[in-house]
């Protein structure tokens, strides 16, 4: 029913010859988001939103809470409508409009890690960062435990868990749970990997932790991340963007950011006069 | 970094793309089942009205107040068993409602956790016996007790309204309305319970404000479950009129028309277990049918009715 | 200045108050005294007939002593199979159906027309199994009780399935998806196993009721006092052995029912608290 409306919704765009579709290599950003607009019911959660997503770099989404930088980030991955939203706008990914796509694919390209770690509770740790391999029908028990290791490694959690595969993924402390969570979402070899308040759950060293985790991620991975930390989004991205009641008010290199808002409503949130 | 607007916007969406074909199929699969389930309750009636339609076109609305049933003279009158099973029914509720409202209070106003949990169990417990079993019990124990305490107590001090007399046997409609009493207690109450509990706490501490005792507060409670209570009652009732070997068991299956508690009689649901699978003419089957056809249709209206109720009144408080 | 009432209206309030709590309590101990008696009495009437050979030998002739019901105790478990066999998979589909795609007014429909059919008497539901399986046939058969039954479970199962997909956190059905896993693999991989043990509780106490019931039996799979396993003959089954057994003028009958009784009572309690157990360890205080 959600699908059917966001078909309603799209605006039919201007007719372009399929010869120039080699030109999107040249396009610098892994994703776009143009004059999208996100809806739960008839609230408007995100208000004619455009921006560009950086191929292998950090962008960080602030803004203070109920701003819609959640919902922003749901909409990159086809999770807004899960959760019974709908939406008007183009999301591009690598130039092909991801609305226009099966979802189940999308989502592959375009991995989430969710503000609570939340494993798969009735499977292993090993199970648990295989079961996307797995339930995408890699049958290759090699190449499964071949990936694993990678991705767990990639995650920073192999040396902790590499004795206890078989235990279950309940059994790992919260910061543990959500590295393992992130190696289950670069398991399946995401191109993006959306980020919503990985670590607004977690202690000052499992935060850390995973800070230093996607310093490492963005050498192969696009990342975004949604932080309501601000010292956070200073220290991981190389881009940030302000949010505010739905609206992109900024978006800059997160060093002008921080430094010279030419916003003043950024202003007033970055030193905390508000929010 | 700059934000341009896009290069490139490519075509607008094709209906089929955005869809993933396995989600399709399986929601499809689903669907098909659920169907089914929806498609049964039709059916059932449906085969009902056809089995029964002989004897509702030869004995109409006659069928509902005659006592003649005779399956050689090839006529037919339930009115003795309409009657046995209204009877014992209401029997059942006179009996039911007010233990069930006291357990309810029990339960929701007075027990602590630690207590209403074991209690709750094991009136669900109660519910989970089968009625076989229950008939049994009412065979080997409940009769010679109505039949030796209960009856000659209650001729001997009430026997002058003629309802609490009748044949010293055991068997008949009170101790059909004893099982039934018991058996849709647990119904009764665990919805009584529940709309109870979900009367919120402000309504409570109000009163204990005004210095009210508790039971005056829970008189309050009551009166604002009152409607919930109605309906648990429809369904306790709904679940009498269809129950069939407990009181089979216990009812004496005679089919006459007595005032007399104590008095054996007989029940729709009775007539169905003892002469359904002898039934040998056309007409006779096609009259039991039409039995079965009025114990489905009193059932559904007395469920529709009660869920209407209860639900009406949990989802006010449940905000 | 204090406004009192009068001394003897607080008396008869206080003695109100005390006399109608007692009698909630009372109320609640007659309530829960048929339980025990129940129990009690079965379990001293039915553990003296109750032995091995119970289980294992067939009926005596008529007024002959001993024997068992093991013709029963088979007769039973194929129809409640068989049942299970039609049930399962029509209650568990609709039921997947109705947690994950049924908040409209097909899926309002189909939960109340389940609702109604989990009411409908099972001496009716015994009628419509005779209409449709009996009837073509032209005699009674295991096949006919175990079609009776598939249409008595099927309401609990469809319930159950649909309350305990519900019961599983949407968070992780978030994650699956987000792995780019579609949403069917989600829910029958990742749901469903997460929601096992409930639904397995709950699939254990519609085939618990369905192994208690009688009435539909009567005229379906009608009795049977030899061995058949046969779909297509009458058959035998404990309940109606119970019904049999417990009006015929034979003590030794009389104890065997009692003692079948005590069996299927056994059955239902240990299932129940299993069930209890379950939905309580798993989902915390959800459950009532």
């Amino acid at each position: 029913m959600e699908l059917a409306t966001i078909e309603e919704l799209e605006a039919p765009t201007m007719e372009i010859p399929q010869a120039t579709q080699p030109e999107i290599k040249t396009i610098p950003e892994k994703m776009i988001a143009q004059n999208l607009n996100c809806f739960f019911g008839k609230t408007q959660a995100i208000k004619n939103v455009t921006l560009s997503i950086p191929t292998q770099k950090v962008l960080a989404i602030i803004g203070p809470s109920g701003c819609g930088k959640s919902t922003f980030l749901r909409s990159l991955n086809r999770m807004h409508e899960v959760a019974g939203g709908t939406m008007t706008g183009t999301v591009l990914l690598d130039g092909l409009n991801i609305y226009d796509s099966d979802p189940v694919v999308v989502r592959r390209r375009v991995g989430m890690v969710f503000q609570k770690a939340n494993p798969f509770p009735m499977m292993s740790i090993f199970d648990n960062v295989a079961a996307g391999l797995r339930l995408n029908g890699l049958g290759d028990k090699n190449k499964v435990n071949e990936i694993v290791e990678r991705s767990l490694k990639q995650a920073a959690l192999w040396d902790e868990v590499k004795d206890s595969l078989n235990k279950s993924g309940m059994s790992l402390s919260g910061g543990q749970q959500q590295r393992l969570c992130i190696a289950r979402t670069l398991a399946v070899d995401p191109e993006v990997v959306l980020m919503d308040e990985p670590a607004s759950a977690l202690d000052p060293i499992s935060t850390a932790k995973i800070e230093e985790l996607i310093y490492d991620l963005k050498k192969n991975y696009t990342i975004t991340i949604v932080t309501h930390n601000m010292q956070q989004a200073a220290r991981v991205s190389d881009y940030t963007a302000f949010f505010y009641v739905g609206e992109l008010i900024e978006v800059d290199d997160t060093k002008t950011m921080f430094t010279a808002p030419r916003k003043k409503r950024t202003e007033d949130y970055i030193t905390g006069r508000f929010g | 970094m700059k934000i341009e607007p896009p290069v490139l916007v490519f075509p607008s969406p094709s209906k089929s793309r955005n869809r993933n074909i396995g989600d399709l199929v399986f929601k499809n699969l689903t669907l098909v089942f659920a169907i089914v389930v929806l498609s049964l309750v039709f059916v059932m009636a449906y085969e009902m009205y056809k089995g029964s339609s002989l004897s509702i076109e030869k004995f109409g609305w006659r069928f509902l107040w005659t006592s003649v049933w005779d399956p050689v003279k090839g006529d037919f009158g339930a009115l003795p068993y309409v009657y046995g099973t209204i009877v014992s029914s209401l029997v059942a509720l006179v009996i039911a409602l007010p233990l069930s409202i006291g357990v309810s209070i029990f339960l929701s106003e007075l027990a602590p956790r630690w207590l209403e949990r074991p209690v709750s169990f094991m009136v669900e417990l109660l519910a989970a016996i089968p009625s076989i079993v229950y008939g049994l019990w009412g065979m080997f124990v409940l009769v010679p007790v109505v039949r030796k305490f209960i009856g000659p107590f209650i001729t001997r001090y009430l026997g002058f309204i003629p309802l609490f007399n009748g044949a010293p046997y055991g068997f008949g409609m009170l101790a059909a309305g004893i099982v039934l009493a018991i058996m849709i207690l647990p119904i009764i109450t665990s919805i009584s319970r529940d709309v109870m509990m979900s009367i919120p706490n402000t309504q409570r501490e109000a009163a204990f404000a005004l210095g009210a005792t508790k039971w005056e507060t829970t008189k309050i409670i009551l009166s604002n479950a009152k409607s919930g209570i109605a309906g648990a009652t429809l369904l306790g009732l709904g679940r009498a009129i269809g129950e069939t070997m407990a009181v089979t068991m216990v009812i004496g299956n005679m089919p006459q028309i007595s005032a007399h508690l104590l008095d054996p009689a007989y029940s729709m649901a009775s007539v169905l277990a003892n002469e359904f699978s002898e039934a040998t003419t056309q007409l006779y089957l096609s009259a039991l049918i039409e039995i079965g056809l009025l114990l489905f249709a009193v059932r559904i209206i007395l469920n529709a009715a009660a869920r209407l109720i209860v639900w009406s009144v949990t989802s006010k408080f449940a905000q | 200045m204090t406004i009192s009432l009068p001394l003897h209206m607080q008396r008869w309030r206080k003695f109100k108050n005390v006399f109608m709590i007692g009698l909630c309590f009372l109320s609640a101990i007659v309530v829960i005294a048929p339980l025990f008696i129940i129990f009690g009495y079965t379990l001293s009437q039915g553990i003296g007939a109750l032995n091995l050979d119970f289980f294992i030998h067939m009926p005596k002739p008529v007024g002959e002593p001993g024997g068992g019901m093991a013709n029963a105790i088979v007769g039973t478990l194929i129809m409640v199979g068989l049942g299970a066999v039609f049930g399962l998979p029509i209650g568990i589909m609709a039921g997947i159906y109705l947690a994950e795609f049924g908040k409209n007014a097909f899926g309002f429909t189909v939960r109340f027309l389940s609702d109604v059919l989990s009411g409908i008497p099972s001496i009716v539901v015994g009628v419509v199994a005779y209409i449709l399986v009996v009837m073509p046939m032209s005699h009674f058969s295991a096949f006919a009780g175990g079609v009776a039954l598939a249409i008595l479970m099927i309401p609990t199962i469809t319930r159950t399935t649909e309350e305990m997909i519900r019961l599983v956190p949407h968070t992780l059905r978030e994650s699956s998806l987000a792995l780019g896993i579609p949403s069917w693999k989600t829910t029958l991989r990742i749901i469903l196993p997460t929601a096992t043990k409930g639904i397995t509780t709950g699939i254990l106490l519609a085939l618990a009721r369905a192994a208690g019931e009688t009435a539909p039996l009567l005229f379906t799979a009608l009795g049977n006092r030899f061995w058949s396993t046969s779909l297509n003959e009458p058959i035998a089954s404990l309940t109606v052995f119970i019904y049999d057994y417990a009006k015929a003028p034979f003590d030794d009958w009389n104890r065997q029912a009692w003692a079948a009784a005590f069996v299927l009572i056994a059955m239902v309690f240990v299932v129940n608290l299993a069930f209890r157990f379950v939905t309580r360890s798993r989902y915390g205080t959800s459950h009532n």
